[in-house]
């Protein structure tokens, strides 16, 4: 154990850690954030969506010097069967606003800024540095953390986990169980580079203007998943997530599904000619509400991918991440300034400002969704999206058949397909689980 | 240019090419170092010399050769192959001190050369002593040198166009030094075509002084041990080369690389990640970071040709391409193509050409 | 001892894109690393420390953002570093970047003591001249010692040097005299992982700035674009061969085939391989 001791020490540098430890700096507290990668975001390269409102509560004028990619003008929801989709788009020029809502970013890039930010609010920040192990005492109390690194042990009084959705070493220290395949997706995703003119022709931009496109259907193989594209500044990050426990039943690979995805007639034509540069992997907690565990103990808490806090159906992450770790900062700065001891019951603050928050609001809303979904993957994610594309296709092709007799047509695929009180059944369901 | 990649000079400095100083002048006729230890040339020198004739040529001036070494037989036989190849007159620095390859010794005696007969370009190779040497003798001279150049010709004013790959390769740039002289460059083996041999007569010498004594020199040699053979290939000058990427798959597959080249006679060779998984050893990449080459055929299996590798392999008379691929860049540049798993067309060919190639062939593979 | 290494930010030259029409460089997002080949420059001054004790100081010349490779360089166990940064020094070729580095160095011993040995890298893997070393040592009038394979002895009393040099077609032993420059050959040794206090020590530690001015330049027209007597004229993609590559169909017997079809084309070939297949 090296001498020097420390108020809190944050395992990870994503956007969980860097919230919280940027919390905690400015408060004051002496802090020690440890990251594996070679720096804030090199293991983070997926392309995302950064939801301002959050980030401002933490970085007010983040707009002035963040790597900020796009602002978003345009959602496209797909509908996608193998050779057509049916799309649902949203533009709208209000978003071209004084202080834009969303904008897509590199990770990699945005997480070093982000770390920037969180050094010069005086927290040490130590990357290429992996902790092994939390160090707990007699009584089970977390005391510190074992670094990958020579006499690399070090004390705190406690240790906020924002290790990502792996959460290895809460699982290891038995704070949390490994999440059962059916609770998270793997999704894969690929940096495809263009010039800034191509991509903004191609989706019809201008200037920093971004649209982002999330597509479900056949893509995933009647699997719960989906797909999304987003567009940067010189590049397009495209990608498809499917939950783990379906890829393990059906054989597919992840590889071979984007494979697929790609030469979609849809999509191919937005990345041709595009030069692959990165390829990631990455998982995602779907668990939703009810597979969030119990997010503080003695001498520690849990915030982010770590904490399952991911809102599947919205696919929102970052920011449940960014506002869980700002308030188990704010909760670990009330205790610390009340002098009183890191424990279980002093921390239960922390969970206490997280119920009242979005956060457990919105996932408390869908936490009936993620089951619906799986169980009706077949029907949500193979057979409707077929059907859609039938209709759509009656609708607009012209081939003398008389309009009626096209409706009825439609009509009767749709109850082929899945039976009456199976339609109402489902349109039920969905409804119910998205009140 | 330690800065590279650094941004083309600003229109208004690099147009901005005034009259040369009075006192530069005075700098003619084009010079190429011709490297020899021990009596040993390096190919690199005859070379230049190919090049330089033609930059003489084309500046009308006379194109010499800069030859450094010890005093004797071994030496003047260089000075007369030197005439053969192309050189109308040689600088000769003879002396027992530039018997092994010192910085300061070479470093003085070509110093001393440019500031007593003034040559406008200087040439060398860019390998280990040619680096070593050139950077020192610019840095005295406090004059440019342009590392690497894969093509140099003279511009409509005369001055050394020197072109080199940047940004790792993925750009070339083309490099002056205007108003300073001599101008210098350096060129890696086997990225100039070799130049016919003629006999010809010796030619005019002017020998230097080299005006040291042992004393003054610091570093002393106290051994050279040379490569044993076996660990150095021959790679850059081989007639036939052999090549395996990372669509080969294995190390194990790698053997069918080595085993087509031995019954072909070839050298074999790999792209730059079969060294870096350590599947091969580094004296064996081809490429912008390893050897330069310009075989007869060269064979490439499972190698997608990027532009780093191309450059090494475009000197190649014949380039023939087995790539799973049919969009691999490689197909780019290969003049012949086949679309199929090398690993299983290798073993065939192999095979096929054991049969049509001399008999014997069976017995030096037994052995 | 006082060790000096100089040591290169450079941009992952793995990652550099280029725009497919205008041939000009998508920097954007293009990461920064340590120029690789000064990994085992820095490795070689700590094993030096270790042995014979003293100090190493890392120095760079470069943009503010090298403050970010030198912390790292320091987290590995490094004393000091150096960032020698200014607009002045922008556009440098290796002459320009030579005379700051030699004049910083200059200022380095004032400061810190003189140094005994000057690292650098082979080269760099942007510019890839391997010229700058060479060059710091003669603008400071160091004895050179470049390709260093190994390095054998040190005797600081009599300031000597005894090294391994991978010469041209063969490995030459030398025995030079302090100070000197070494420039070490890749692959020499493996970079360590610094221990857990130095890399806090790292994350803590002043970075020292320095100005052209601050650095000692006298002569500001020797420095950046203006002090390099190499232009660069113009930047451009390497041109296509004009046709693309003659694809084959192989049939029953792909190699017979292949030989045929290859003999056709080129027939002086086949003796060429003849000869060279009986082994000369
Ligand atoms: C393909 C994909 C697309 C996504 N798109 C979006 C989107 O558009 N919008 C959105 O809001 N969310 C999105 N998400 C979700 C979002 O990325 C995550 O919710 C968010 O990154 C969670 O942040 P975090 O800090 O909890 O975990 P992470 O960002 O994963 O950070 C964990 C950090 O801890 C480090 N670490 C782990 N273990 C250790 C250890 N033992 N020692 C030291 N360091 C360690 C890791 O290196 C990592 O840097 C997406 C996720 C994926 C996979
Ligand atoms: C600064 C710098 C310097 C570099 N220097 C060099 C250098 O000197 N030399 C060098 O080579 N590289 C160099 N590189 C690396 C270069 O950019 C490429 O990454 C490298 O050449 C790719 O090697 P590869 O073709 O073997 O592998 P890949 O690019 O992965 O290509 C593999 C190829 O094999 C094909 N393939 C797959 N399976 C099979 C099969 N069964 N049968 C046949 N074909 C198959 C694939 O279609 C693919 O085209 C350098 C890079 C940088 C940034
Ligand atoms: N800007 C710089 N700052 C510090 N060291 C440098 C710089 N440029 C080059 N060097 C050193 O010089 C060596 C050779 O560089 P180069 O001549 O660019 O191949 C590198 O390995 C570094 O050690």
């Amino acid at each position: 154990m090296i001498d020097e001791r420390f108020d809190a020490i944050v395992v990870g540098a994503g956007m969980a850690g860097n919230a919280a430890a940027l919390t905690l700096a400015r408060r004051g507290l002496k802090v020690l954030q440890l990251e594996r990668g070679e720096y804030s975001g090199s293991k983070n390269v997926q392309g995302a969506i950064l939801y301002s409102d959050m980030l401002e509560k933490l970085v007010p004028d983040f707009r002035e010097d963040a790597p900020l990619e796009r602002h978003l003008v345009e959602q496209r929801f797909w509908m996608m069967d193998d050779n057509s989709h049916t799309g649902l788009h949203y533009r709208s020029d209000d978003f071209n606003e004084e202080r834009p809502n969303r904008y897509t970013i590199i990770r990699a890039q945005f997480d070093k800024w982000f770390s920037k930010k969180v050094q010069e609010a005086g927290a040490t920040v130590l990357c290429e540095t992996t902790v092994t192990e939390l160090l707990q005492d007699a009584r089970g109390k977390v005391i510190g953390v074992r670094t990958d690194r020579k006499n690399g042990q070090v004390a705190a009084d406690v240790v906020v986990l924002a290790e990502g959705v792996s959460g290895l070493l809460g699982t290891r220290a038995g704070l949390r169980d490994r999440p059962p395949p059916d609770k998270v997706a793997l999704a894969v995703k690929e940096m495809h580079f263009l010039p800034s003119e191509t991509i903004e022709a191609r989706f019809n931009l201008r200037g920093d203007e971004g649209a982002v496109i999330e597509a479900v259907g056949t893509i995933s193989h009647g699997m719960t998943g989906m797909g999304f594209i987003y567009s940067n500044k010189e590049s397009i990050s495209l990608g498809i997530g499917c939950l783990v426990s379906d890829f393990e039943k059906s054989g597919e690979t992840p590889y071979g599904l984007l494979e697929k995805f790609k030469q979609h007639p849809s999509v191919r034509p937005l990345i041709e000619g595009s030069e692959v540069k990165e390829y990631s992997a990455h998982l995602i907690p779907e668990g939703g509400y009810k597979a969030v565990p119990q997010l503080y103990g003695d001498g520690w808490v849990m915030v982010g991918d770590a904490a399952q806090l991911n809102n599947a159906i919205h696919r929102e992450g970052s920011n449940l991440a960014m506002t869980s770790g700002r308030l188990a900062a704010e909760a670990i700065f009330q205790v610390k300034s009340r002098r009183d001891p890191m424990t279980k019951e002093n921390l239960a603050l922390y969970k206490k400002m997280l119920d009242d928050s979005f956060v457990m609001k919105d996932l408390k809303k869908y936490k009936d969704m993620p089951e619906l979904l799986h169980i009706q993957s077949q029907n949500f994610f193979l057979t409707y999206p077929q059907l859609v594309s039938k209709a759509m296709s009656n609708f607009v092709r012209v081939d003398g058949t008389p309009k009626a007799e096209k409706e009825k047509k439609t009509f009767r695929s749709f109850i082929q397909a899945r039976s009456w009180s199976g339609l109402f059944g489902d349109a039920f369901k969905l409804a119910r689980a998205w009140r | 240019m330690s800065d590279a990649p650094k941004a083309p000079a600003p229109a208004g400095r690099a147009a901005a090419k005034k009259e040369l100083p009075e006192h530069l002048k005075a700098y003619k006729h084009v010079w190429t170092f011709v490297e020899q230890e021990r009596g040993q040339v390096h190919p690199v020198s005859w070379e230049l010399l190919g090049a330089g004739r033609e930059l003489a040529n084309k500046l009308r001036v006379d194109l010499a050769a800069v030859v450094v070494g010890e005093p004797g037989e071994a030496t003047q036989a260089v000075v007369r192959e030197a005439f053969c190849y192309g050189a109308d007159l040689v600088y000769l620095v003879a002396d027992d001190l530039l018997k092994d390859y010192r910085n300061e010794s070479y470093t003085k005696a070509l110093t001393d050369l440019v500031n007593v007969y003034k040559p406008e370009i200087l040439m060398l190779g860019a390998t280990t002593l040619g680096r070593d040497l050139a950077g020192s003798v610019a840095t005295t001279l406090l004059t440019g040198l342009t590392a690497d150049c894969t093509e140099l010709d003279v511009d409509a004013e005369g001055s050394l166009a020197a072109t080199r790959p940047t940004f790792g390769g993925s750009l070339l740039c083309t490099i002056f030094t205007l108003n300073y002289r001599p101008q210098m460059a350096t060129v890696r083996p086997r990225v100039m075509p070799m130049p016919e041999r003629v006999e010809k007569p010796l030619g005019r010498v002017i020998e230097h002084p080299l005006g040291l004594v042992e004393d003054d020199i610091i570093t002393k040699v106290l051994s050279f041990l040379p490569d044993r053979d076996s660990s150095k290939s021959n790679l850059a000058y081989a007639d036939v080369v052999v090549a395996g990427g990372l669509g080969l798959g294995s190390p194990e597959n790698f053997q069918l690389v080595r085993q087509l080249a031995s019954v072909i006679g070839a050298e074999y060779g790999c792209s730059r990640p079969l060294v870096q998984k350590g599947w091969v050893t580094s004296d064996r990449q081809i490429g912008q970071t390893g050897k330069t080459i310009r075989p007869k055929l060269y064979i490439a299996a499972g190698i997608s040709g990027a532009i780093q590798h191309r450059v090494g392999v475009e000197g190649a008379d014949y380039i023939l391409a087995i790539n799973t691929d049919k969009n691999a860049p490689i197909f780019d540049f290969a003049h012949l193509g086949v679309i199929t798993d090398a690993v299983r067309l290798l073993p065939a060919l192999t095979e096929a050409f054991r049969k049509r190639l001399s008999p014997n062939q069976r017995d030096r593979l037994a052995s | 001892m006082h060790i000096v290494v100089c040591m290169k930010q450079v941009p992952d030259s793995a990652q550099i894109r280029v725009h497919p029409v205008t041939n000009t460089i998508m920097r954007q997002g293009v990461p920064t690393i340590i120029n690789p080949y000064d990994l085992f420059a820095i490795e070689e001054a700590l094993r030096l420390r270790q042995q014979y004790g003293g100090e190493v100081t890392i120095l760079t010349m470069g943009p503010p953002s090298a403050e970010d490779s030198l912390r790292k360089a320091l987290s590995f166990g490094a004393d000091r570093a150096v960032l020698l940064t200014d607009r002045f020094f922008a556009g440098a070729d290796t002459l320009a970047t030579t005379y700051a580095l030699a004049t910083a160095i200059r200022k380095i011993g004032a400061e810190f003591g003189p140094p005994d040995i000057v690292f650098t890298g082979k080269q760099t893997i942007d510019g890839d001249t391997a010229q700058v070393g060479p060059g710091v040592a003669k603008r400071l009038g160091l004895l050179q010692l470049t390709y260093v394979s190994h390095i054998n002895s040190v005797d600081l009393e009599n300031r000597m040097i005894e090294v391994e040099r991978r010469a041209e077609g063969g490995v030459q032993t030398l025995r030079s005299k302090l100070p000197c420059l070494i420039a070490i050959l890749e692959g020499v040794n493996e970079i360590r992982i610094g221990s857990l206090t130095d890399a806090l020590k790292a994350a803590r530690a002043e970075v020292v700035k320095w100005s052209a001015q601050d650095a000692g330049v006298e002569d500001i027209t020797k420095c950046g674009l203006r002090g390099s007597p190499t232009i660069v004229k113009k930047v451009f993609a390497p041109k296509p061969r004009a046709e693309k590559a003659e694809l084959l169909e192989l049939g029953e017997q792909p190699g017979e085939a292949l030989i045929e079809e290859l003999f056709k084309r080129r027939p002086k070939l086949e003796s060429e391989l003849e000869k060279l297949s009986r082994g000369y």
